[in-house]
């Protein structure tokens, strides 16, 4: 038990923070398209996230809150070295969750006040996690090239949130509105892939450890399927999106599916290079984890109630699927 | 000029719950009455319940969108402010804000999603058990955080090894001594917070005119609801106090600003506490009357600030506890004044619409000032009697730490002031709010069958 526990948790911290990039990495993406939209427009992507937002964002609770609950000893270091970034991912947070009561409540004269809140908030949230996640890898350095590395996952996140924004908007929408999702994917792609290519090009430089790991002999054979499955999900989407026709008659799904795929890819290799580190070259994850008697106690909650909520998630999705209409309260 | 961190962190920590708490006290009741407005409609028919509902549900999606941000903000302070906190109390606060997160948060915020815009797409039995559902989460996030909070006011069911804390029971964790207390005085807190919030915005319509058919009922709910609830708060305050008196005395000692031990302490009703000179300025004194409330004896024994080695901030904890108590003396007058009118048969006149609309955010007042009271009171700790604050705050530069300070002192002002804004705005349009919503719903019936 004392030796599964950590790496239990560590694996529910990745799939809780993965879900999350997926989910709100959807919203955001949204959020950040939203200036592109004319306010007809803008009501309908907003309505197409509107029931799920909240309850994705909790997946970033449960993530930290896994970090917090089984690795108390690197959620000190780690939130203490993010405290910046932290206070401006909250900020734009907070703006963007807010904006999506007060841009129908607040009186039609504040509407657009509050559509650059949701817009400024999505960006401002999307890059701080970016900024987040490049300290993170370099283990929370303070160097230049640290800082540059950073830099570089801050702008490469929002383009992949905007992809999957607009992948989402052309599995709710139709019409017009269908159109212009697939042309702000199609231009955002680009951006994406030259921002994907770059950090993992980068990766290995700012870490040896990293570099020693991916490009000694039998690991790197092994290790293939990642990149080669991130360049097939990325020429599927850049065809898909080439053919409008083809995504009129449903497949818009799979632009959406690819994105997951190299999502989950990105987060497979990064756990790889980090694992069994919590703290990368500073601290491992069972140095870090809490006492067994406190994550017995947990661990019962997680595997009881971790698939009940993935099962009511599911049941919220379904009731809501469909193309969306704008949102009423009756 | 140069601040100590820890006072900053302290402030900054103290400024964002402040700003969450305002919302939680009032979704956690006004959970709890949509779920009554829509369960009448079902039993009635009655409309009035549907409009009720319809309208109240917007205030209360808006209310939960801001306690969800500044929840998720809460949820980094305790890594960004306190590291030590977590390092060294981490065994036992990290489960129990496990459990809330996996128990309580998933819970209100998927099904809000149905509750809020899905009731043309399933049954009314299921969006009834949505609301329920949404009810429930929210009292119940309020059962874990509060057994956090009163483990760390009055710690049970743990071992101490080389300074880190251990759990032995859990049950002994969740139910600690102050629990039962706090969990139901906030409850109780939450339940007047929004009985009075919507008994004030119901009059504030009438007074202006805008109200639709179901302002009245709703009013009705608001000063009932507050009526028979405000009694059971000040009895529930009373055994609260008492326990406390038992775990933490020198808290109560500061809250009553008793200087000396001594039999026959009198009761302070207002003045200036003064901790230089360790007397109280124009005090308003009730003679005996302290050690009969707290000992219920005449000549009772009440230890004093002499007797503790450490004690809170006198000054802050009187003053607090007296707003409290005024705040619950103005809402029994008012509210009971109202349940009499109703009970003559009559509706409220304009005297008291106009005291009813002032006590709109009355629960607020209390519930900060009661919290407060519990938070300075267990100074210069933060778990009583066994860690200090200092000895946990993060080292950030003061720098650092008063910028985004700055940031969320303005960012606050600016969504509390959007916030009562939209409400008054909401309240004001009788026609979209309230009276027209059934045409509505016939068009999107329509687009869904
Ligand atoms: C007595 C009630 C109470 C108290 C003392 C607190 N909260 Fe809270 N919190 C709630 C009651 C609540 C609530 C009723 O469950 C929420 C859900 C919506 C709302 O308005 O408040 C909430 C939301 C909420 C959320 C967002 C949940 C979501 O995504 O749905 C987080 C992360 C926290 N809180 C965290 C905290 C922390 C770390 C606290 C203490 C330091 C804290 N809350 C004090
Ligand atoms: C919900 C209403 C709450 C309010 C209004 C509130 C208010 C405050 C205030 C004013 C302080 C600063 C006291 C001082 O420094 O003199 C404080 C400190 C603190 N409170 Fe609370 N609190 C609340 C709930 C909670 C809960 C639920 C927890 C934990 C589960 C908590 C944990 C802490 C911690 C860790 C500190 C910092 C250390 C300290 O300064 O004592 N608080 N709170
Ligand atoms: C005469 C009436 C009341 C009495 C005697 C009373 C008593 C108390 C006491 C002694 C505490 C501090 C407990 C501690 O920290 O150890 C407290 C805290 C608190 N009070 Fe009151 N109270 C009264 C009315 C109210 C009202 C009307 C509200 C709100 C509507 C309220 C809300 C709170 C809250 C939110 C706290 C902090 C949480 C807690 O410790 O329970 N109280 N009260």
């Amino acid at each position: 038990m004392a030796d599964f526990l950590p790496v239990f948790f560590v694996f529910a911290m990745g799939l809780s923070l993965l879900v999350y990039v997926v989910l709100d990495g959807f919203d955001l993406g949204i959020g950040m398209l939203l200036p592109l939209a004319d306010e007809g427009d803008k009501n309908v992507m907003i309505a197409s996230i509107g029931p799920f937002w909240d309850a994705n964002e909790t997946w970033i609770v449960m993530g930290v809150g896994v970090l917090l609950i089984a690795f108390p000893h690197a959620h000190g270091i780690v939130m203490t070295a993010l405290y910046i970034p932290v206070t401006v991912m909250l900020f734009g947070l907070t703006l963007r969750g807010v904006a999506f009561d007060f841009r129908v409540k607040a009186g039609d004269d504040r509407r657009r006040l509050w559509n650059n809140a949701f817009f400024g908030g999505s960006l401002v949230a999307s890059m701080a996690q970016g900024w987040m996640l490049g300290a993170y890898i370099t283990g929370l350095d303070r160097s230049p090239t640290s800082y540059a590395f950073a830099v570089l996952i801050a702008v490469t996140l929002p383009a992949l949130y905007v992809m999957l924004g607009g992948a989402w908007l052309m599995i709710k929408t139709e019409g017009e509105l269908f159109e212009r999702a697939v042309r702000w994917t199609r231009n955002a792609l680009l951006p994406m892939g030259v921002g994907l290519l770059l950090v993992s090009i980068a990766t290995p430089l700012v870490s040896e450890r990293i570099a020693e790991r991916w490009f000694t002999l039998p690991n790197a054979i092994g290790l293939m399927p990642i990149p080669v499955a991130c360049a097939a999900a990325y020429l599927v989407i850049a065809w898909l999106l080439r053919r409008p026709d083809v995504l009129r008659g449903g497949y818009g799904h799979f632009v959406f599916y690819a994105l997951v795929l190299i999502c989950l890819m990105a987060a497979l290799g990064l756990a790889y290079s980090i694992f069994p580190d919590i703290v990368l070259g500073r601290m491992t994850l069972f140095e870090a984890a809490a006492a067994t008697s406190s994550l017995e106690f947990i661990f019962w909650g997680v595997a009881i109630i971790l698939p009940l909520i993935g099962f009511y998630s599911a049941y919220v999705y379904r009731v809501f699927s469909g193309k969306a209409t704008e949102l009423s309260y009756d | 000029m140069d601040f100590d961190p820890v006072v900053l962190a302290r402030i900054q920590f103290a400024a964002n719950i402040s700003f969450h708490i305002l919302f939680p006290t009032i979704t956690i009741g006004l959970a709890w009455i949509l779920f009554f407005f829509r369960l009448r409609y079902t039993r009635t028919a009655d409309e009035a319940w549907e409009y009720a509902y319809n309208f109240w549900v917007k205030i209360f999606a808006l209310t939960f969108a801001l306690g969800v941000v500044s929840g998720i903000t809460m949820s980094f302070q305790f890594g960004t402010n306190w590291p030590g906190f977590m390092e060294r109390v981490g065994n036992i606060a990290g489960p129990l804000l496990g459990y809330e997160v996996l128990t309580a948060f998933f819970l209100e915020a998927s099904f809000l999603g149905i509750m809020l815009f899905g009731k043309q797409r399933v049954s009314n039995r299921v969006h009834l058990l949505a609301s329920f559902l949404v009810a429930f989460g929210t009292s119940l996030s309020a059962f874990w955080i509060l057994a956090l909070n009163s483990w760390m006011q009055t710690p049970a069911g743990f071992v101490l090894e080389d300074g880190q804390f251990f759990a032995q029971s859990w049950s002994q964790i969740i139910f600690n001594p102050s629990f039962p207390y706090r969990l139901l005085h906030m409850l109780l807190a939450s339940v007047l917070t929004s009985a009075f919030l919507i008994a004030g915005v119901s009059a504030w319509r009438t007074r202006r005119g805008v109200d639709g058919p179901a302002t009245a009922k709703v009013m009705r709910v608001g000063v009932i609801l507050a009526a028979v609830c405000i009694p059971l708060q000040v009895l529930v305050g009373d055994l609260h106090g008492l326990n406390t008196l038992e775990h933490q005395p020198q808290k109560i000692a500061a809250m009553e600003a008793i200087w000396e031990t001594g039999e026959g302490a009198p009761f302070t009703i207002i003045g200036l506490p003064d901790e230089e000179t360790r007397t109280t300025r124009l005090a308003l004194e009730v003679p005996y009357a302290a050690s009969l409330i707290l000992t219920h004896e005449l000549r009772g024994e009440v230890r004093g600030l002499d007797s503790f080695e450490t004690h809170p901030p006198v000054l802050p904890l009187f003053l607090f506890f007296r707003v409290m108590l005024v705040t619950a003396g103005l809402m029994l007058l008012v509210s009971w004044c109202g349940a009499f009118n109703y009970w003559r048969g009559r509706e409220p006149g304009p005297r008291l619409l106009a005291a009813l609309s002032f006590m709109t955010f009355s629960g607020w007042v209390a519930t900060l000032s009661g919290w407060y009271v519990t938070e300075i009171g267990r100074q210069p700790w933060i778990v009583q009697g066994l860690v200090g604050t200092a000895e946990v705050a993060a080292d950030h530069p003061s720098a650092t730490i008063a910028g985004t300070l700055f940031g969320y002192i303005g960012l606050y002002i600016f969504l509390l002031y959007s916030y009562v804004h939209a409400l008054r705005y909401l309240s004001t349009k009788p026609a979209r709010s309230l009276a027209m919503l059934p045409q509505r719903r016939s068009r999107d019936a329509q687009g869904l069958s």
